[in-house]
């Protein structure tokens, strides 16, 4: 404990740097994954999708139990056959995009079916569109729901983002490699604890975004 | 139906990738260490070894745990159990492993106490859930025809809750054979050894080697779990569910 | 008497004092109804009865003996429990949740599955199509049901029925009402019903307990409350005036009963006797030749006399058939007549209004006043 205090005085920038490492490729990871998320979400709530939608959801429900080295192992190899770089940030980030969009495909799906079909009755009785629709009734009220997932997705990624180190992506997870590896216990408890608390911030800060875009309407108590 | 397919496919093309990888020619008379089929079966076994030991001993301090917290004489403790369990589940698997070598040191032990750590937050967490969020009404009804607090649990309480309790294991199972990979880097034995040879050599051939397996054995065994879980679960409650 | 309350007072742990010294007997075989407005303790109340909640002071007595004294958990298993949110067992089936009692009490197995069935075919279920269907397969009407078949199950003497019939559709509600009222004339159970609503009070209560703020302001027959209240507080909470602004609509001929025994002031009073034995009722309007009203007799006086003119009650107080039930039944109150003759302009006899079917008219008129 006591050394990774010191380490961490003598060297703030590098922690800084990991940190900022972290926080880039999880950043770039969720937002493509919301866009997917919520798009791919959407489009399998579709009449006439429910095959789909089945299909979907149970192998993002099984895409989930696959631990996340296997998934980096099968990006490497295809990033190698197509002659792209196969370490570092890239199947760091895509990896990360697919484990993301999972829960957020998963809740936005399940909010947009749940919605009150006495509410989307209320909208065609208005004159909505399907268009309308989705814009002006689905989507308000399932955000709460989607934005749940979206806490979920970015919990998840910032600790597979400190696995990820492991295939060269930098990160938090880089001095808890190096520490295990050369017995540096000082480096293991700073990347250890860093990342537990980046991770306990952002889902204390997630948390906080959820009820602001709760519409007043929806919040319980 | 369609999910079964999609289930076979996959395991079946995890299997085949395995056997693909393991059978090239290159690869034996490659530059680094190759594994033959007999490295892949004993690291499974010990890889599977380490998970149950992990999951026994979660489970038999989970589920107890879970439960207790929701009796009236232990209910305070239930929102700083319920709440460290949260908390835990926020802290990525990595740092929970990672922080076992300082903690105990390098060694098998410390592998399984972190497997152990990690696996028991579902168990806690679902089996508190499984009881707490029975309908009170219910409970009062048990109670106003006459039932004993050991009537009311036994009868009650368990079976409503075992679906949840079960799904909590199953999770839980999943995750720790994926987690069981990293625990390598502390000490722990099994596929994570083949995994992490490939990763620091580059090799995602390797990885392969060791991580397919491992993803058709955290797929298998939570087919298995949610197979028991079913053939558990009171028709009462199945019709429930398809309705809802 | 069956159970009696005595002083009964909760203090709740933080100080709420929901039940404040209310004492009152129900006798067996009778319907006493909790009536209140939401909060006033009738909940609590009644589970100070099974012991759901421990009383705080005064005592409970069942047939004598005090509650406290006896063990919960028997105690209860004699005690069928009703609720309206009726936590019927998920997992079990209809039958099993039947059975739960029966089988706590350690009956076998094939003396349970009888009982199910009973009690199914009772509450008006078809037993072979319901028993091993699960709670999530019923609708609410039908958990409601098999919610008051499980109270019964093991055939306790008292029920317990906390707004059994709260969650469901009105028009159901009134369904599940007059089906309770007649399987309760073959069961004749002790019971407590509590309820908020008045027209259910009226409707199913031999008596009727109106609490106020954890307070008992009156026991009394649903007819006295409505026609007697006690203070204005009773007077507001049953609305004495509307429900007698609805019976002013109504006139004796749209509900009187108009073939009826009689029996002639000159005949004997053995023929009396018989014609009530034939008729199975207690009680014969008596005419005079030209089938003139003049009185009533009843079978405790037929001893007295040999004909029948020496026994009876001549009696002057009648309604015509152009009376408003109101006018009615406020001169049933004030002779303290349980039923009129109706007769015409020359005192024929024409039929007889009772009680009952005053009351009965005041539940449809307020059911009908509640569905508008
Ligand atoms: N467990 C409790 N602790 C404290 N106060 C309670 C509790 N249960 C009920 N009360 C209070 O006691 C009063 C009577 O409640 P209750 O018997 O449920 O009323 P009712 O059934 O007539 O609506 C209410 O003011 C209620 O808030
Ligand atoms: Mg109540």
């Amino acid at each position: 404990m006591l050394g990774a205090w010191e380490y961490l005085v003598k060297h703030p920038e590098k922690l800084a740097g990991w940190a900022l490492e972290h926080l880039w490729i999880i950043l770039v990871a969720i937002t493509i994954a919301i866009i997917l998320g919520v798009i791919v979400g959407i489009y399998i709530t579709g009449r006439g999708k429910e095959h789909m939608a089945d299909t979907v959801l149970y192998l993002a429900e099984i895409m989930m139990t696959v631990p996340s080295l296997a998934l980096f192992g099968l990006l490497m190899l295809l990033l190698t056959s197509v002659g792209l770089k196969a370490i570092g940030f890239l199947p760091a980030v895509i990896a990360l995009i697919i484990y993301g969009q999972l829960p957020i495909l998963r809740n936005t799906y399940m909010a947009i079916r749940g919605v009150d079909p006495a509410m989307i009755e209320a909208g065609k009785g208005m004159g909505m569109t399907e268009r309308q629709l989705l814009v002006k009734v689905k989507l308000p009220l399932a955000v709460p729901v989607i934005m749940a997932g979206l806490r979920n997705a970015i919990v998840i990624i910032i600790g597979i983002a400190a696995i990820a180190a492991l295939i060269g992506a930098g990160g938090l997870g880089a001095p808890i490699f190096r520490g295990l590896r050369n017995a540096r216990m000082d480096l293991i408890i700073l990347g250890g604890v860093s990342v537990s608390i980046l991770a306990l911030l952002v889902d204390a800060f997630m948390n906080q975004v959820e009820r602001w875009v709760t519409p007043e309407g929806l919040k319980r108590r | 139906m369609r999910r079964r397919v999609i289930l076979i496919g996959l395991l079946m093309l995890l299997v085949g990738l395995t056997i693909w990888i393991t059978n090239l020619e290159w690869i034996k008379e490659g530059v680094y260490k190759p594994f033959t089929w007999g490295d892949i079966m004993s690291a499974t076994i010990s890889h599977l070894e380490m998970v149950v030991i992990a999951e026994l001993i979660a489970i038999s301090i989970g589920v107890p745990l879970g439960i207790l917290v929701t009796r009236p004489g232990l209910r305070r403790l239930a929102t700083p159990v319920v709440g460290g369990v949260g908390v835990g589940q926020t802290i990525p698997s990595l740092a929970v492993i990672a922080i076992m070598a300082p903690l105990l040191g390098f060694g098998l032990n410390s592998a399984i106490v972190a497997l152990f750590i990690y696996g028991l937050l579902p168990i806690v967490r679902n089996s508190y859930a499984g009881i707490n969020n029975i309908d009170s009404a219910i409970v009062e009804a048990a109670r106003g025809m006459g039932m004993t607090r050991g009537q009311i649990a036994r009868k009650i309480e368990l079976p409503l809750a075992l679906p949840v309790i079960m799904t909590g294991i199953r999770i839980s199972t999943v995750i720790t054979v994926g987690t069981a990979e990293l625990a390598v880097l502390v000490g722990g034995k099994g596929l994570g050894l083949i995994t992490l040879t490939g990763v620091f050599s580059m090799q995602p051939l390797t990885i392969l080697q060791g991580a397919a397996p491992t993803a058709a054995l955290a797929i298998t065994l939570g087919f298995i779990l949610e197979r028991i879980e079913n053939s558990m679960t009171s028709r009462g409650l199945k019709v429930k569910a398809a309705m809802a | 008497m069956m159970i009696k309350l005595d002083l009964v007072t909760k203090v709740y742990p933080d100080g709420t004092e929901a039940v404040k010294e209310v004492s009152f007997e129900v006798e067996a075989g009778e319907l006493c109804v909790l009536l209140g407005p939401s909060g006033c303790g009738k909940t609590t109340t009644m589970k100070m009865i099974n012991r759901l909640i421990p009383i705080t002071g005064g005592k409970i007595y069942i047939n004598g003996g005090d509650s406290t004294k006896m063990n919960e958990n028997e105690l209860r298993r004699n005690i069928g429990y009703a609720i309206q949110d009726i936590g019927l067992f998920p997992h079990m089936t209809v039958g099993q949740n039947i059975g739960t009692v029966p089988s706590l009490k350690g009956w076998p197995k094939a003396e349970r599955n009888k009982r199910a069935e009973e009690l199914l075919e009772l509450v008006g279920m078809n037993s072979g199509e319901f028993i091993d269907k699960y709670p999530s397969e019923l609708s609410g009407g039908q958990c409601q049901r098999v919610g008051v078949a499980r109270a019964l199950g093991a055939d306790p003497p008292i029920l317990l029925m906390d707004e059994p019939f709260g969650a469901i559709d009105p028009i159901t509600r009134v369904r599940l009402q007059d089906e309770f009222l007649k399987i309760q004339q073959d069961i004749k159970k002790t019971i407590i019903f509590v309820t908020h609503d008045i027209y259910e009070a009226i409707k199913m209560g031999d008596k009727v307990a109106l609490m106020k703020e954890g307070q008992l302001v009156q026991y009394d027959t649903p007819a006295n409350l409505l026609y007697r209240p006690k203070n204005e507080f009773v007077e507001d909470f049953v609305g004495a005036d509307r429900a007698l602004k609805g019976l002013q609509l109504i006139r004796v001929k749209e509900v009187m009963t108009s073939s009826l025994p009689t029996v002639k002031a000159d005949e004997k009073a053995e023929a009396a006797r018989e014609r009530m034995e034939q008729e199975g009722i207690d009680w014969l309007v008596v005419v005079n030749d030209d089938g003139k009203f003049l009185g009533w007799v009843g079978k405790a006086e037929l001893g007295k006399g040999e004909l029948v003119k020496e026994v009876m009650n001549s009696s002057a107080i009648t309604v015509t058939v152009n009376t408003v039930l109101n006018e009615a039944l406020s001169l049933m109150l004030s002779s303290g007549a349980n039923n009129l003759p109706v007769v015409s302009k020359d005192n024929r006899l024409q039929g007889v209004l009772s009680f009952d079917i005053i009351r009965k008219a005041l539940t449809e008129v307020s059911q009908r006043r509640q569905s508008e």
